[in-house]
C-alpha cells in the first residue's frame, strides 16, 4: 500500500530520498507490519496504511484535536506523531473504544446527549474525554484546579478535591475544537459519564 | 517534509554520538513535527530521544529538585513537590498549552521551542531567525503579540513557553551534556536576547543535549503565582504572564522573584521591579512602583504598546493575590481560569 507522502511531489534536484523503516504498530489490540517513510504521521498511517478512519485531520498542526488518540493509555495528537517513534507504543482509536459491540460509555452519552452535529471531531473528542477522565482520576491538576488554591495553600490531591465540574471540563478538553459549536452537549455528555 | 534518518537513542552517551552534524534531538515534537512540516526545520538526522532515561523528578541534597529533560509537561505539573514547593510553575505548565500536548511535551522540548511570531513560521516571509539577512516584515507588519522589552532591529520575537517564565523566576539550572562534556547554565541566561543574531535562541551550541533542569530549594516560592493573560480563555500563547513569588515579614518584602513571559524573547526577569520591591512595604502603592520601575525600559511598537500597562497591572495583581488575605479574595476576587 502507498503511503500518503509521494516522494515524486518534492522530487528536485538535490532533494534527499525517503527514508522508509519496517516497523509493527499495535493498535486496538492488533499488530501491524508497517514500511513507514520516517515522515510519516500516525494520523496519515492509520488512515491511509490501516484504513483506520475514525481519527480526523483537521488542521494536521496540532491545534484541533480531531485526530486525537491514545498512547499506552495517554491521550496525543497522531497529527504531531511521527509513526516510527511509537512501534513500541499501544494505540487506541475511536475504533478500539467499543467492547464485543457495546459502546464505550462515553460514546453512549454522546449518542444521548445529541453532543455533535457534522461528527467530524468527535472521535477526537471521545478519544481526549476517555483520556481526560483518566487524568482527572489520577489527580493531575488543571488551570481551573489550581487558579482555585489560595497562595500558600497546597492543592489537593484525588482526596479532598471537588467533583469535575463543568469549568474544568471545558478547560481540560480545550485541546479539542467544534466548529459546529456543540460544546454544551458535549460538556453534558461528559458530565454523564463523570465521576 | 525534508527526508531524514531516524536514530533511537537509548542513553544520554549514544544521544550526544548521533547529535552531530544537521541531526536535532526530537522529544515530543508538538513544535519540531510541525516546524518540519512547514519546512522551517529541516534536520538530515531526527535523534528521538524519548526512550533516554532521564525522565525522572529527584528531590536534591539540598532540597531542590531535579527534573530530567524528558519529564512530560503533565508529569511535571501533577508532582507533589512541584505542586507543594514551586506552585507557580505547575500553574504555568497548565496554563500551556493543551492536555494531548502537555501528554506529549517534554521540559527540554518546552525550553527550546521556537517563536510563534507568524513570520518565522512561514518560509514564503523573510524572517531573521529563520534566515539571517533576509529581514524583519513584523516590525512593519504584524507584532501585536510580539516583544516590548529587549528586542533589536533584527528581530522582535517573543520566546512562547510558560514554563521557561517561573524556571527564570526561580534560577533554575540548565544541565547540558555535549562531546566536550556536561556544562551547567543558570535561567536566566540560558534564552539569549536576540541582538544581530535571532537565529540563536539559546547559548546551545549545536549538538549540545538538554538533560536536566534543577530547581534550586527556594522556601518562599511555595507562595507563589502564576497569571497568563490570552485572547482566550484556554489553549492560548500568553500575550502578558507574570511568575512571582514573594517572601513578606511583618508588612515589608523581604525577598521576591519575578519574571515575565510573552513580552521579550526570553522569559524575562524583572529585576528592577525585585529590586525596587525589596525591604519595601507590601502595599499595592509599592507593587506599582516596582512594576512602573521594570516596565520604563520598554520601547513597544505601534502595534503592542497596550502590552506595557497590561504587564504593568498583571504584575500588580499578581502580588496582590499573593499578599491578599484569604478572607478577602474569596469575596473580592473572581480570579480567572488561567
Amino acid at each position: 500500500m502507498r503511503g500518503p507522502v509521494r516522494s515524486e511531489d518534492n522530487n528536485g534536484p538535490g532533494f534527499p530520498a525517503p527514508v522508509t523503516a519496517d516497523i509493527r504498530l499495535s493498535v486496538n489490540g492488533d499488530e501491524h507490519p508497517v514500511t513507514v517513510d520516517t515522515r510519516e504521521t500516525l494520523l496519515d498511517t492509520l488512515r491511509e496504511h490501516l484504513g483506520l478512519t475514525g481519527a480526523k485531520k483537521g488542521c494536521d498542526h496540532g491545534q484541533c484535536g480531531a485526530c486525537t488518540v491514545l498512547v499506552d493509555g495517554r491521550r496525543a495528537k497522531a497529527c504531531l506523531t511521527l509513526t516510527v517513534t511509537v512501534d513500541d507504543r499501544e494505540i487506541t482509536t475511536v475504533e478500539g473504544l467499543a467492547r464485543d459491540g457495546v459502546p464505550h460509555p462515553l460514546q453512549a452519552a454522546f449518542v444521548e446527549q445529541d453532543a455533535f452535529q457534522c461528527g467530524y471531531c468527535t472521535p477526537g473528542q471521545l478519544c481526549s474525554a476517555v483520556g481526560m477522565l483518566a487524568e482527572f482520576a489520577a489527580g493531575w491538576p488543571s488551570s481551573v484546579t489550581l487558579g482555585a488554591v489560595s497562595p500558600g495553600a497546597v492543592a489537593p490531591g484525588v482526596e479532598g478535591r471537588p467533583p469535575l465540574c463543568d469549568d474544568e471540563i471545558r478547560e481540560r478538553m480545550s485541546g479539542n475544537l467544534c466548529r459546529c459549536g456543540a460544546y454544551p452537549n458535549i460538556v453534558a455528555a461528559i458530565r454523564q459519564v463523570a465521576p | 517534509m525534508r527526508p531524514f534518518a531516524y536514530q533511537r537513542a537509548t542513553d544520554v552517551p549514544s544521544a550526544v554520538a548521533a547529535g552531530t552534524g544537521q541531526a536535532m534531538y526530537l522529544g515530543g515534537g508538538t513544535n519540531l513535527v510541525d516546524l518540519m512540516r512547514l519546512g522551517v526545520a529541516t534536520p538530515e538526522v531526527l535523534v528521538d530521544v524519548t526512550r533516554v532515561p532521564f525522565d525522572t523528578i529527584e528531590e536534591t541534597p539540598g532540597g531542590g529538585l531535579l527534573i530530567g529533560a524528558g519529564v512530560r509537561n503533565s508529569d511535571l505539573a501533577a508532582h507533589p513537590l512541584v505542586l507543594r514547593n514551586y506552585p507557580m510553575l505547575a500553574q504555568a505548565v497548565v496554563a500551556g498549552g493543551s492536555g494531548q500536548i502537555r501528554n506529549m511535551a517534554t521540559v527540554a522540548g518546552n525550553l527550546l521551542q521556537r517563536t510563534r511570531c507568524s513570520y518565522f513560521q512561514d518560509i514564503t516571509k523573510p524572517c531573521n531567525k529563520r534566515v539571517p539577512g533576509s529581514g524583519c516584515p513584523a516590525r512593519e507588519g504584524d507584532h501585536r503579540n510580539l516583544a516590548i522589552l529587549g528586542h533589536s532591529e533584527a528581530c522582535v520575537a517573543t520566546h512562547p513557553s510558560d514554563m521557561a517564565v517561573p524556571l527564570a523566576a526561580l534560577g533554575a539550572v540548565v544541565n547540558v551534556e555535549s562531546s566536550g562534556g556536561p556544562r551547567a547554565i543558570p535561567m536566566p541566561g540560558f534564552h539569549r536576547l536576540p541582538g544581530d543574531a535571532p537565529e540563536r535562541d539559546t547559548l546551545l551550541r549545536p549538538g549540545d543535549l538538554v538533560t536536566a533542569v534543577e530547581l534550586p530549594a527556594l522556601p518562599f516560592a511555595a507562595r507563589s503565582r502564576y497569571r497568563k493573560v490570552r485572547d482566550r480563555a484556554s489553549f492560548a500563547f500568553a500575550v502578558v504572564s507574570v511568575a512571582a513569588a514573594l517572601d513578606v515579614a511583618d508588612g515589608v518584602v523581604r525577598d521576591c522573584r519575578i519574571a515575565l513571559g510573552g513580552v521579550a524573547h526570553v522569559p524575562w526577569r524583572a529585576e528592577r521591579a525585585e529590586a525596587a520591591l525589596r525591604g519595601a512595604p507590601a502595599t499595592a502603592e509599592e507593587f506599582a512602583r516596582a512594576a512602573e520601575a521594570e516596565l520604563a525600559q520598554a520601547s513597544p511598537l505601534p502595534r503592542n504598546a497596550f502590552k506595557v500597562p497590561l504587564a504593568r497591572n498583571v504584575l500588580v495583581r499578581t502580588l496582590l493575590d499573593l499578599t491578599a488575605r484569604e478572607d478577602l479574595t474569596a469575596a473580592g476576587d473572581t480570579g480567572e481560569t488561567s
